[in-house]
């Protein structure tokens, strides 16, 4: 069996550049298009699921009913897009046979070779140092590497649906406990037809040995992708957990609705990062995927600390707040971010930093690309309520204009009911001049490597806080973004 | 016996911003292992000969030939002019935020090296280059890990424009009033760093509006631009004298030429 690379960079034949638009020949199995009840019943069933989790996802498709019955579909963003018919995805799509892998040799090669393929290497030999991988293949996780390894530490790292099977008082005690079914609209959705996702729970005074990695891909056409996430960190622990993703090229839009919670303890450190790479669309603005996602993590514990730090480079459209909720006395959260529109792509990302508890501070930074016709907006929240004495934020938010036909907004909110708090905000927004492709030039760069240069200096401050590895592979993912979409 | 060919023969180039000609039918030629000075007062046009030489998107050529090393060198992209050995050293250097400046000296490098098929260095092996060239022109070393001309004194930006030269190792350098805003003895370091760069087979354009400069760097000829044309040529004393009697009574020479038979 072929993989037919549809259209790929290797080919010659992309128009748009992305290097990961090719379509795996697998075997699907596949519902029918459409929600309702049974629907959920079935994935449920599928999933072998405990009554509990079947009771809270139609509690969380009856809220999404009432909310679409009032038209309750967000409309705040800046971002357009025509209303999705949610009749008309297929909420469950798996490639076959049905995943119950004792070891990777079970793995379909296809599956694997995709992955290779990617930049991801499954196989034992070929792993990277350090970095444990959950590889979620549009509606289920296919394998997860080093658990046997993470297992000795205690650490906890498989796909949400065998947490569900194995650990199930964990999940019943944190699933939606940061982001509740009612939160928000896709949240709702979210909550009602997930599929799979990772899971990861770090015991007492356990600084996790890898970086844990979670490679989402969409295959399948006409799939949604519902993820959901849940990362706990117990007391004094500690995990760098990373996601990347990547779709096929297609011309419709698919929708990638997913939820991610984490929970840190007392003293204990989350660092959550995120490459995405979504297929942005053609040219013209043509398919993509619709990236519609809710971040959020509570830093339950004293000293505890949450980071997100996230590069958006796919994607038709971005709608994604990661955001931290300060509860504990001295927490600490960070967001940093850096976001690409190129072609027709539009963003609008920010992040809410919610100030509850005492000496608590928060760190923003935000740096907007916009090329082409894209569209980039940073929206941000920084609340410090009443009781939270002390808090500190610092906020920055960069744009940076390359040619004249894209725009950058910020829309920063702020909202302080305690006199003590101290809050900084600094933007700016830039064009990369003709004056610095010249000099660039000058010395001998073409215009694509100038524009290269100069954009990796901007997100400095934001690569720098991804782990090693990752951050080479996304001053490489921006450069290939920007071939060829400047210039 | 072969003759030394010209590095750079510029045949009545001219150029304009828009509308407006600011060059008008400029001649001269630079051989090798030569240093040409080119002086004249402001808005005479030095800063767009250099400029139009380099290939910046701002100037339009309308008339005229140049070749470099015998290539024509208007049909060359900024960037090949630059892999082909044209340095230009900018009078205002322009600041990049958040590129280091030895990032940047390296992608320079390696996109010269990589258009020449030699190799390309590393970030050690750079290092290492940087380092045995930062001492000609007594360079600041933690200046290089800072941002691209990002808060750098005037001094500071020239020299750097020199370390940059004497990495790429140019056969031909234009230097665009390398001189303004040093000091005596900011200049001094400057210039003695440039001679060090001087060979048989490269050379040098000083554009200045002082002769000062050319106390250090001795200029074999001296054009003056004036209004867009070169309207004196002579030897190093040419400068002396415009040094005496500043750029007027040449203004008027060119009056007269242009009024006469």
């Amino acid at each position: 069996m072929a993989t037919p690379e549809v259209i790929s960079r290797e080919t010659g034949l992309g128009d748009s550049g992305y290097k990961y638009g090719f379509v795996t020949d697998v075997e699907s199995e596949v519902i029918p298009p459409g929600l309702n009840e049974d629907v959920i019943r079935l994935i449920s069933e599928k999933k072998n699921e405990p009554e509990f989790m079947l009771e809270w996802r139609l509690r969380a498709y009856r809220h999404f009913l009432t909310l679409v019955e009032q038209e309750q579909v967000p409309q705040w963003a800046n971002v357009d897009y025509p209303p999705i018919d949610f009749q008309k995805i297929v909420y469950y799509a798996a490639p076959k046979p049905k995943v119950t892998l004792k070891s990777l040799d079970e793995v379909d090669p296809e599956l694997l070779a995709t992955y290779e393929k990617l930049g991801i290497s499954l196989e034992e030999q070929k792993r990277l140092a350090g970095v444990a991988v959950d590889a979620v293949f549009d509606s289920v996780s296919i394998v997860t590497t080093f658990k046997e390894e993470l297992a000795k530490h205690g650490v906890i790292f498989c796909s949400f649906s065998e947490a569900v099977q194995n650990y199930p008082d964990l999940v019943k005690k944190y699933l939606g406990s940061v982001v509740p079914y009612a939160d928000n609209f896709y949240a709702a959705l979210n909550s009602a037809v997930f599929s799979d996702g990772s899971f990861c729970y770090i015991p007492k005074g356990v600084r996790c040995p890898y970086e844990l990695t979670t490679y989402f891909r969409i295959n399948y056409a006409e799939s949604g992708q519902f993820e959901r996430t849940l990362i706990v960190a117990d007391e004094g622990s500690y995990v760098s957990y990373l996601e990347g993703c990547s779709a096929p090229q297609r011309d419709n839009n698919q929708l990638h609705a997913a939820v991610v919670e984490l929970v840190a303890h007392d003293n204990a450190e989350i660092k959550y990062s995120t490459i995405q790479n979504w297929y942005p669309g053609d040219e013209e603005g043509k398919g993509g995927i619709y990236n519609f996602v809710t971040k959020r993590g509570r830093c339950q514990g004293v000293n505890s600390k949450i980071s997100w730090t996230q590069v958006e480079t796919g994607a038709a459209i971005t709608w994604k707040y990661p955001s931290v909720l300060l509860q504990g006395d001295n927490s600490i959260g960070e967001f940093y971010s850096v976001a690409l529109t190129k072609g027709y792509q539009q963003a609008d990302t920010g992040t809410k930093m919610v100030h509850m508890g005492k000496n608590t501070r928060s760190t923003i930074i935000s740096k907007g690309i916009s090329a082409g016709h894209g569209s980039n907006t940073y929206r941000g929240l920084v609340r410090v309520n009443s009781r939270a004495d002390n808090a500190r934020n610092f906020t920055q938010c960069d744009s940076l204009l390359i040619g004249d036909q894209c725009s950058a907004h910020t829309t920063p909110y702020v909202e302080v009911r305690n006199s003590s708090a101290h809050l900084e905000h600094e933007a700016y927004t830039s064009r990369v001049s003709e004056d610095q492709l010249f000099y660039c030039n000058q010395r001998g760069m073409s215009t694509e490597e100038a524009n290269a240069l100069i954009i990796n200096g901007f997100c400095k401050e934001v690569f720098r806080q991804l782990p090693l590895e990752f951050a080479v592979e996304a001053t490489r993912l921006m450069e290939l973004n920007l071939e060829g979409a400047v210039g | 016996m072969v003759l030394d060919s010209p590095v750079l023969e510029v045949r009545n180039l001219w150029a304009s911003v828009g509308d407006a000609p600011i060059l008008k039918g400029v001649n001269f030629r630079v051989m090798p292992g030569e240093v040409h000075a080119i002086m004249g007062p402001n808005g005479s046009g030095k800063s767009t000969l250099a400029n139009v030489l380099a290939g910046h998107p701002l100037y339009q050529v309308t008339e005229g030939e140049v070749l470099f090393r015998g290539e024509d060198l208007l049909s060359m992209a900024p960037e090949d002019r630059a892999r082909r050995g044209f340095f230009l050293s900018f009078q205002h250097p322009i600041e990049i935020a958040g590129v280091r400046l030895d990032q940047f000296m390296r992608a320079s490098y390696n996109a010269v090296q990589k258009s020449r098929g030699q190799e390309e260095l590393d970030a050690l092996k750079f290092d290492r280059l940087v380092k045995s060239k930062s001492k000609l022109v007594e360079l600041d070393p933690t200046l290089i890990r800072r941002s691209v001309n990002e808060g750098f004194s005037g001094g500071e930006k020239k020299r750097t424009e020199i370390l940059q030269m004497s990495i790429l190792e140019p056969t031909l350098a234009i230097l665009d009033e390398t001189d303004s805003g040093l000091d005596v003895d900011a200049l001094r370091v400057v210039a003695e760093g440039i001679n060090q760069l001087r060979t048989t087979d490269n050379a040098v354009v000083v554009i200045t509006h002082y002769q000062r400069i050319l106390e250090y760097i001795v200029p074999d000829v001296v054009n003056i631009l004036s209004n867009g044309r070169f309207v004196k040529s002579g030897r190093r004393e040419l400068a002396f004298e415009i040094e005496a009697r500043g750029y007027d009574w040449l203004q008027e020479t060119e009056d007269r030429v242009g009024v006469g038979p």
